[in-house]
């Protein structure tokens, strides 16, 4: 049975200028100790699925349309409110991507690290300091003791990534949620988190959804990868299918796009026209207007993501039809 | 080879560092740009790379002369630019221009596209004005924006679309030499991917000299004809691009190679990768002798005392490092 199922999740947002179907109908399966990448452009509605799981959806004016997300037994889009409580923050835990911005710059280190221990644990205060301590030191920051007492200011960026997820981990979470950890940061930084997040991974043997951008990430950290496109899956497989036989043609020119891959000197690859407005769903496959392999059927169909291999679902007619 | 068309010889722009509430003294010193001697041939494509804080953005704009330049000196063919006046600047600057990291910082909200790029052309007095129109729908389209969104605002492009504008406000005064700050690490990669492209095209079209800062070093390597690596206010390593990342001799250069992510899962996992310890330093209180020895894996006693010079290590190779020869 895996660990987390959503099924047909719907998050829109009602705003003035109209309704914006930021997930429109994600469902995906988490397994016990899997690394799931999540990777999309901005404006794929990946982080919106993480927030909706979190409960992190401002309402109004964003709306949880439909979809249930079930977490050992208990809805956690339809549960009630102590439900909920009991298990985010606790047992499903989410590290975010700015790291100056989600600690509270008026509170220690210490009061913000233990905060989960002291609502989610009958501890001592005493008692949640030391498990804060060896959490300190096993996220790798140095003299521990000293730095307990320090505010976010005194941290670097690095830094201050490492105490949230310090933070995230305090209660032994079964799922972390890492909404792109190391955008913000610098390339050797995010090396060594990464590093971190996949050596704490095998200790708390939890599982993790990772939320990026940047497939080169993805590639070295997850076992599963899927890949969103204007709020839906458009396809998933294991990270190594993925890379070496994406079928879905946005993943293929996603990949493509990327310059290191590509001879230098010669133009870059790119994908005409924009992502679509939200606001106006059409009828149909929401890339084909920038897809080079569209045919009349795809504005008129929707696909929908099917098995195209045992370990590959893809979201196109034409790859289900095997015309490509 | 022919005269450089930018030259700088050992600049430095150090910012003062106050403290005190009633009687304000100066405490310290960063010095964000620390002795940078450069040149830049003439239709050269130079990236400048580096992490947050080493020095590239001051660089840029120490070039550009929007900061004060402590020490050195900047020529543009010839042209002292540290010791110009305010007239000669304005002169100077219709051949030097910059695009900015942010456009949806670095484009004036309340403009519209058309006056955005008419003012450049105005100020300079480039074209007569009746021929203004003709001018901007030439530099729009060149760009590849069509000449029906002149009228219209900032806020009513996407990311991509919008660098597009800054890029042909940079454009307007056929610069010679344009200085483009993280030009596409705002926009998504298929976007990204654009902007490259149009960047690279223009320059082979009007024979631009680019200096294209960025982080990622893969996007660099992709448009460059030479690469800098700057850390903590100094060049460490320079030489030809493909060369640099195929076989970096800097250790903080193997380093930053080593932590790009591969796309190849099984290569990635295969091949060991190098991960630095620590932060990078802060410029406040910046380490002695060699900047980057408290992070490097060759430290040697002394690297902690002696600042290594930039040096010709092979042909076309420039590295800062006193163990070159024996890592």
């Amino acid at each position: 049975m895996p660990l987390l199922e959503v099924t047909d999740l719907r998050t829109s947002f009602h705003t003035r200028n109209g309704v914006y179907r930021a997930v429109d109908g994600v469902s995906f399966t988490l397994a016990k100790g899997e690394t799931l990448g999540l990777v999309g452009e901005s404006g794929s509605g990946k982080s919106v699925t993480c927030y909706s799981l979190m409960g992190l959806v401002p309402q109004p004016p964003g709306r949880i349309e439909s979809g249930t997300a079930m977490f050992d037994g208990t809805d956690l889009l339809h549960c009630s409110p102590a439900q909920a409580r009991a298990i985010r923050g606790k047992r499903l835990a989410m590290i975010f991507q700015d790291p100056m911005t989600s600690l509270n710059p008026y509170l220690r280190i210490a009061d913000q690290l233990i905060e989960p221990l002291l609502i989610h644990e009958k501890i001592s205060r005493p008692a949640a300091l030391a498990r804060g301590l060896a959490m300190l030191e096993a996220v790798g920051i140095n003299d521990a003791a000293q730095r307990l007492q320090a505010y976010p200011h005194e941290f670097s960026g690095g830094m201050r990534q490492r105490v949230m997820i310090a933070m995230a981990l305090i209660t032994r979470p079964e799922i972390l949620i890492a909404d792109e950890p190391t955008t913000a940061l610098d390339v050797t930084v995010q090396a060594q988190i990464l590093e971190l997040i996949k050596k704490l991974q095998q200790e708390f043997h939890m599982a993790v959804i990772f939320v990026t951008h940047d497939l080169g990430v993805v590639s070295g950290l997850c076992d599963r990868v899927q890949v969103m496109y204007a709020g839906r899956i458009v396809e998933t497989a294991d990270t190594r299918t993925l890379f070496r036989a994406p079928r879905h043609p946005y993943t293929q020119a996603l990949q493509r796009s990327i310059p290191s891959l590509q001879p230098k000197g010669r133009d870059l690859y790119t994908i005409p026209g924009l992502p679509p407005d939200l606001s106006k769903p059409k009828a149909g496959c929401a890339f084909a207007s920038r897809c080079a392999a569209v045919t009349d059927r795809c504005h008129a169909t929707d696909p929908g993501l099917l098995p195209v291999s045992a370990a590959q679902a893809t979201a196109c007619l034409r790859v289900q039809a095997q015309e490509i | 080879m022919s005269s450089p068309i930018l030259q700088l010889n050992d600049v430095q722009t150090h910012f003062p560092v106050e403290s005190g509430f009633l009687f304000r003294q100066q405490t310290g010193t960063v010095k964000a740009v620390d002795g940078i001697t450069l040149s830049v041939q003439r239709g050269e494509v130079l990236g400048l790379v580096g992490e947050s804080g080493c020095g590239k953005s001051t660089l840029a704009r120490t070039i550009m002369q929007l900061v004060p330049t402590t020490a050195g000196t900047v020529l543009l063919e010839g042209r002292n630019l540290t010791a110009a006046s305010a007239a000669e600047l304005l002169v100077a600057r219709r051949d030097l221009q910059m695009i900015f990291q942010d456009p949806f910082a670095s484009l004036n909200p309340r403009l519209t596209v058309y006056a955005t790029l008419a003012e450049p052309l105005l100020v300079h007095r480039v074209v007569p004005p009746e021929q203004v129109r003709a001018r901007v729908v030439a530099l729009a389209e060149k760009v590849g924006l069509s000449s029906q969104v002149l009228g219209k605002y900032p806020h009513e492009f996407s990311g991509g679309q919008r660098q597009r504008i800054a890029i042909a406000r940079a454009l307007a005064l056929e610069p010679k030499v344009i200085i483009a700050d993280e030009p596409v690490s705002a926009l998504d990669v298929s976007i990204q991917a654009q902007i490259l492209n149009l960047l690279a095209q223009l320059c082979r079209e009007m024979h631009l000299t680019l200096i294209f800062i960025a982080h990622d070093l893969s996007v660099v390597k992709h448009i460059s004809d030479r690469i800098a690596v700057m850390y903590l206010g100094k060049i460490v390593e320079l030489g030809t691009a493909t060369d640099v990342m195929e076989r970096p001799r800097h250790p903080y250069t193997q380093a930053l190679v080593s932590a790009i992510p591969h796309l190849d899962p099984d290569l990635q996992r295969r091949s060991p990768r190098l991960i630095l310890a620590g932060d990078p330093p802060s410029p406040l209180h910046p380490p002695t002798g060699c900047a980057f020895h408290p992070r490097c894996p060759h430290v040697q006693t002394q690297c902690r005392a002696t600042t290594p010079p930039l040096q010709l290590a092979e042909p076309e190779r420039h590295v800062a490092c006193v163990r070159l020869n024996e890592i």
